[in-house]
């Protein structure tokens, strides 16, 4: 009964119109052809809410995340991105897409194009923006994540903390209103890790909205407005990052946490 | 360190500065001795492979150039009874007929205009191969635009001769294009000016195209069945080189794609031409093209085969670059997509360049299979290098033991120097590439 409860709590707040709301899930469901991958997921997110997201590998939190920006298809409920509901409409979600940034787990760079040309592409041909203008924003950017001076460069003469901190300038060219990070820290030398936090600490520091899946429980201590735990592709456990490494409610979450918090 | 062998604990007081590596640099004796006779079954190898070399080269380099006649005008020239000497290659017979062998029946007042050809084929090549030429963009426009438009000009003559009804009908038909163009960009609720500026400039480009190969430029007609020899050989590959490519492009992204027609289309057409040999290709081309076109309307003897030619090229470029494709990360796509690209840029930006780059070799050895298969157009009675020299060679004025082989020396050598040639130049373009990006 208190369950139903909740849940039926929580759509009254995904619905609510007053709600400055950045992203909104409403029943989400997904499938891997049999697989239940994705099950009755409601998330709001407020415009400048930071959302850290972890749990166990396959437990959906990347699905979840990719399918804010439409890499992944729901196949039940409704997805609102500002404003934009995510259906078959191409242009729909081309329109999202230009304002959700995201950065990979692998950076996903460009390796045939230099530092300077991963960072102008999309806002030259998506935003239509002049070269030249492009150039200063890529530069600017570049410089917000301390590496001005590898702009001529291509991505493979780079470590993987700098082509990290590329990915997230190349994406923050765009301006976007909401920024998806997927694991961005996992796939880094442990020396690298600290210098892409930094980066997104500062990026929240200044009211960018943002949701991460990570494990770097720092840095969710740090930024985070929430903490979601996900496992079988459902969110067991939300709460603020206080009461949820403090006092954990749900008996996996303890689990989880005693695993990983030594 | 080499006292440091039962150390438990230790801390590195002062650098190890870079030292050079120990020298491998050894002697060709040294040499020899590690490659050619490192054991017994090597030198053996080795042995054997020097006695076929010891047996086999020689007498070639005898018949190619020591006993080669160089000079002579008729197969005297070439007989060893006449001469009085032992004959190898008649190289006086190649250069005797070799403006046979190049510009085929074509008429010996106009053959001017096949040197221009090969000459605007030359600087095209050379502008879009030359990877720091200036303007490669202008390039581009010129060997896929201007370069087939004035090489029809000058080798057909050009003065098609359309006439007012045809230009008529031409303006009629481009305004209803240009109107549909109008009315599609309406519905899709895109941009009805461009759409309209789209196709105002596609119907432009189109009525240039036909006004140019209409006017009279004074030439004379020279028909294609003239038409012979290397002129005829470049022609061919040029023709299945230039539309491989972008039809194989698009025939493997067709193959890819989400839509079901679409991918059906593609494979029912890769698997079809790839299914049947490039013989059976031309034949369907030259006798069956022929019956389903409306009788009064003919295609050109020299243009089926190059139709065939094409066709089959592209079914094979698809294969090669839909396995780039499918080499691409998946990633790469994700990137592209997650900053708001569409599916023309995402390919034409990120997912091509990179997946073209991979298959570089199976391109070019396309190229090279497509380039050594246009003798097969000999089948349908295209004089190409190959069927010019079949006919020269049983010519009474040059009967002579080693006509023949000289003959097909000289084509050897002729397709030997452009694969070769194209081999070179893609290993070039692959170091550079790589060496570009440093990775």
């Amino acid at each position: 009964m208190a369950t139903t409860l909740t849940t039926q709590q929580v759509r009254a707040a995904a619905v609510d119109p007053r709600a400055e709301a950045a992203v909104q899930m409403i029943d989400v469901h997904k499938w891997y052809g049999e697989f239940h991958v994705l099950r009755d997921i409601n998330l709001n997110v407020r415009r400048g809410e930071r959302i850290v997201i972890c749990g166990p590998s396959g437990s959906g939190k990347s699905t979840m995340i990719r399918c804010i920006n439409r890499l992944e298809e729901h196949q039940k409920g409704r997805i609102i991105v500002d404003g934009t509901e995510l259906t078959n409409d191409l242009k729909r979600i081309d329109e999202v897409r230009r304002e959700v940034g995201m950065v990979f787990q692998h950076f996903n760079l460009f390796p045939h194009l230099t530092i300077l040309e991963n960072c102008t592409l999309a806002p030259i041909w998506v935003k239509k923006m002049p070269k030249k203008e492009a150039e200063e924003v890529a530069m600017k950017y570049l410089t917000r994540v301390k590496i001005p001076e590898q702009a001529n460069k291509y991505p493979g003469q780079l470590s993987g903390g700098q082509q990290q901190r590329v990915a997230i300038a190349r994406s923050l060219c765009m301006s976007p209103k909401i920024m998806l990070f997927d694991e961005p820290t996992s796939a880094l030398d442990p020396e690298m890790v600290k210098e892409v936090l930094d980066t997104m600490v500062s990026l929240a520091e200044e009211g960018m909205t943002m949701l991460c899946v990570t494990h770097e429980m720092g840095f969710a201590r740090q930024v985070a407005d929430r903490v979601i735990f996900m496992d079988y592709g459902q969110i067991v456990e939300m709460n603020t990052p206080d009461e949820f490494f403090k006092n954990p409610q749900h008996e996996r979450t303890r689990l989880f946490l005693s695993q990983i918090l030594h | 360190m080499s006292a440091a062998v039962d150390m438990s604990r230790f801390v590195r007081s002062e650098k190890v500065e870079a030292l050079p590596p120990p020298n491998l640099a050894r002697g060709p004796i040294a040499w020899v001795r590690e490659n050619l006779f490192s054991g017994p079954f090597n030198t053996i190898l080795t042995l054997a492979v020097l006695y076929l070399l010891y047996v086999i080269i020689p007498p070639i380099v005898d018949f190619l150039f020591i006993n080669a006649v160089w000079t002579g005008s008729d197969r005297d020239a070439c007989r060893a009874e006449t001469a009085g000497h032992p004959v190898g290659a008649c190289w006086a017979f190649v250069i005797d007929k070799i403006n046979y062998f190049v510009y085929g029946s074509y008429p010996g007042a106009e053959r001017w205009r096949v040197d221009g050809f090969f000459i605007l084929l030359a600087v095209g090549v050379a502008w879009l191969l030359w990877l720091r030429a200036p303007r490669r963009d202008l390039g581009a426009v010129y060997f896929f635009w201007l370069f087939p438009v004035l090489s029809y000009i000058l080798l057909t003559g050009g003065n098609m001769d359309l006439g007012g009804r045809f230009w008529l009908g031409f303006l009629a038909v481009g305004l209803l294009f240009v109107a549909v163009m109008g009315l599609a960009a309406y519905l899709l609720k895109a941009s009805i000016r461009s759409a309209v500026i789209i196709g105002a400039v596609i119907l432009a480009v189109i009525g240039l195209t036909l006004g140019l190969v209409d006017i009279d430029w004074g030439l004379d007609h020279v028909p294609t069945s003239l038409w012979g020899g290397i002129l005829v050989t470049l022609l061919v590959a040029t023709v299945g080189i230039v539309f491989s490519l972008p039809f194989g492009v698009l025939l493997a992204l067709g193959r890819r794609s989400r839509l079901p027609i679409v991918r059906m289309g593609s494979v029912i057409f890769i698997e079809f031409v790839r299914g049947v040999p490039l013989i059976t290709v031309l034949i369907m081309a030259n006798t069956m093209l022929p019956l389903f076109l409306p009788g009064d309307m003919t295609v050109d003897r020299l243009a089926r085969p190059l139709i065939g030619v094409a066709f089959f090229a592209s079914a094979y470029m698809a294969e090669v670059v839909r396995g780039g494709l499918q080499a691409m990360p998946k990633g790469q796509y994700e990137g592209a997509m997650s900053l708001g690209l569409n599916y023309p840029q995402m390919m034409i930006f990120i997912i091509l360049p990179q997946a073209l780059r991979i298959v570089i070799p199976g391109i070019v050895n396309t190229f090279i299979g497509l380039f050594k298969d246009t003798s097969l157009v000999a089948i349908v009675g295209i004089f190409d290098l190959i069927k010019t020299i079949e006919a020269s060679r049983i010519d009474p004025e040059w009967a002579a033991p080693t006509i023949s082989y000289t003959g097909y020396a000289f084509a050897a050598l002729f397709y030997f120097i452009f694969c070769w040639g194209m081999s070179r130049y893609s290993l070039g373009v692959e170091r550079r590439l790589a060496a570009g990006q440093n990775r």
